[in-house]
């Protein structure tokens, strides 16, 4: 087994999935391998080459999921301006934006002053590690501090894409509805840090209760903070900020305890199939 | 829809095995899918054909092997079934679990067809 892919085999599920022998009577002339790999292993693996990029350079990568019009470039803008505000704040950011036929997130970010790489993904309703790469070289890490990457609007096919972020935020904003963690399970886990977004509107779509979100989302067992956002009146504003700030020093320390090994070369990955 | 994505990585990976092993062709490919992986199994197998056609795999059999959601808790340690969006301890209640099984999307296992090896078949 290889061990840095992502391959989801685990202590507690192997017995499940090595199936019990029948795979060894082969006839003569077929030959049975068992594999165990993710079916996302390349995936995986240039996400966790990502990842290394990223941490070469001490950047913070943010993946920013919803479904369509949640308000993640909205909550970028805001971002942007929130810390633009603070003057000795010295965070220096880039975002990548998926998007599927437009360059109209990447405008509005660019507007603000700030690098904005427009991935377009033509029908893909997600983005994949291998677009992330392929942006990444087009982007000089050692500028920034932190790179946003807003995924395409999708509750459903980015969950499964590891891009090489360190953190998974997603928005579920107010006039969708609190149930959102029940329906779309996958997402909702994946997620590291929940965000009501559009809390402006929590007083006029009052069948919106936080508290029932909080509910589903700890029905899958999720222990992602949660917070409320308006974009709009900038309420949560802090909060958010404060996380980011938070987020790029638990870095820091990490990358200091861990530190990435200097020479990174685009070696050739082989994995020894394991033979039945 | 990213299952012809996935369906399209799947298939390099088979490729791949089947061209290391010098198989004639890949007579049956399974995969294992939980409820929380993300995947359709149904949409997978539609876009199977297409993501198979031209290649070495091309008559292959796709298996779908089913795994269940188990959770593993926290506070009390015991183990049990869950339903994908109530991963909750059915011993205790609690809510605070670990998925142990259940988001796999898994190529598991290949057959391929080979050159017959003359020599075991010499022994019957
Ligand atoms: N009331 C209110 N409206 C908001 C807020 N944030 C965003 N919107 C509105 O919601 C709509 C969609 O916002 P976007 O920021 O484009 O959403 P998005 O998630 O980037 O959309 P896609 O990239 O197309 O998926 C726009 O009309 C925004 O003005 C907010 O905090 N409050
Ligand atoms: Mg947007
Ligand atoms: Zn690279
Ligand atoms: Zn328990």
């Amino acid at each position: 087994m290889c061990d840095t892919c992502g391959c989801n085999v685990t202590h507690g599920n192997e017995n499940l999935i090595r199936p019990g022998g029948k795979l060894h009577k082969t006839e003569s002339g077929k030959e049975a391998v068992s594999v165990l790999h993710s079916l996302l292993h390349e995936n995986d693996h240039t996400a966790q080459h990502n990842r290394e990029h990223f941490d070469q350079h001490n950047v913070l990568a943010v993946n920013l999921m919803s479904s369509p019009g949640a308000g993640k470039t909205a909550l970028l803008e805001a971002t942007i301006q929130q810390l633009g505000l603070n003057s000795n704040s010295k965070i220096k950011i880039a975002v990548i934006e998926g998007d599927l036929e437009t360059e109209n997130d990447a405008e509005r970010i660019r507007k603000h002053g700030v690098k904005a790489i427009q991935i377009a993904t033509g029908s893909a309703c997600h983005l994949d590690a291998h677009m992330i790469h392929q942006a990444l070289h087009n982007l000089d890490l050692a500028e920034f501090d932190i790179v946003f990457i807003e995924n395409v609007g999708n509750l459903v096919c980015p969950a499964s894409f590891d891009l090489g972020q360190h953190q998974n935020v997603v928005l579920l904003s107010v006039p969708e509805g609190d149930d959102k963690p029940a329906k779309y399970p996958v997402m909702f886990r994946v997620a590291d840090l929940v965000m009501i977004s559009k809390s402006d509107l929590l007083p006029i779509l009052d069948d919106f209760k936080p508290e029932n979100a909080k509910r589903y989302l700890r029905d899958i067992a999720s222990t992602a903070p949660v917070m409320e956002i308006s974009s709009k009146d900038k309420s949560g504003m802090s909060q958010w900020i404060n996380w980011i700030n938070q987020q790029i020093e638990s870095r820091k320390t990490y990358l200091e305890q861990h530190p990435v090994v200097a020479d990174h070369s685009h070696h050739h990955h082989d994995h020894e199939e394991a033979r039945t | 829809m990213h299952e012809l994505a996935i369906c399209q990585s799947l298939m390099d990976q088979v490729e791949n095995i089947a061209l290391e092993r010098n198989a004639l062709s890949v007579t049956s490919i399974v995969i294992g899918i939980g409820p929380l992986s993300g995947v359709e199994a149904q949409l997978l197998k539609n876009a199977y054909p297409l993501a198979s056609a031209g290649t070495i795999a091309e008559h292959a059999e796709l298996v779908i092997e089913y795994l269940p959601i188990r959770v593993k808790c926290t506070q009390c340690d015991s183990e049990s079934d869950a339903l994908p969006n109530k991963l909750i301890c059915k011993q205790c209640g609690d809510w605070r679990t670990t998925l142990i099984s259940g988001d796999e999307m898994m190529l598991m296992s290949v057959e391929l067809e080979k050159q017959k090896d003359v020599t075991s078949e010499a022994v019957h």
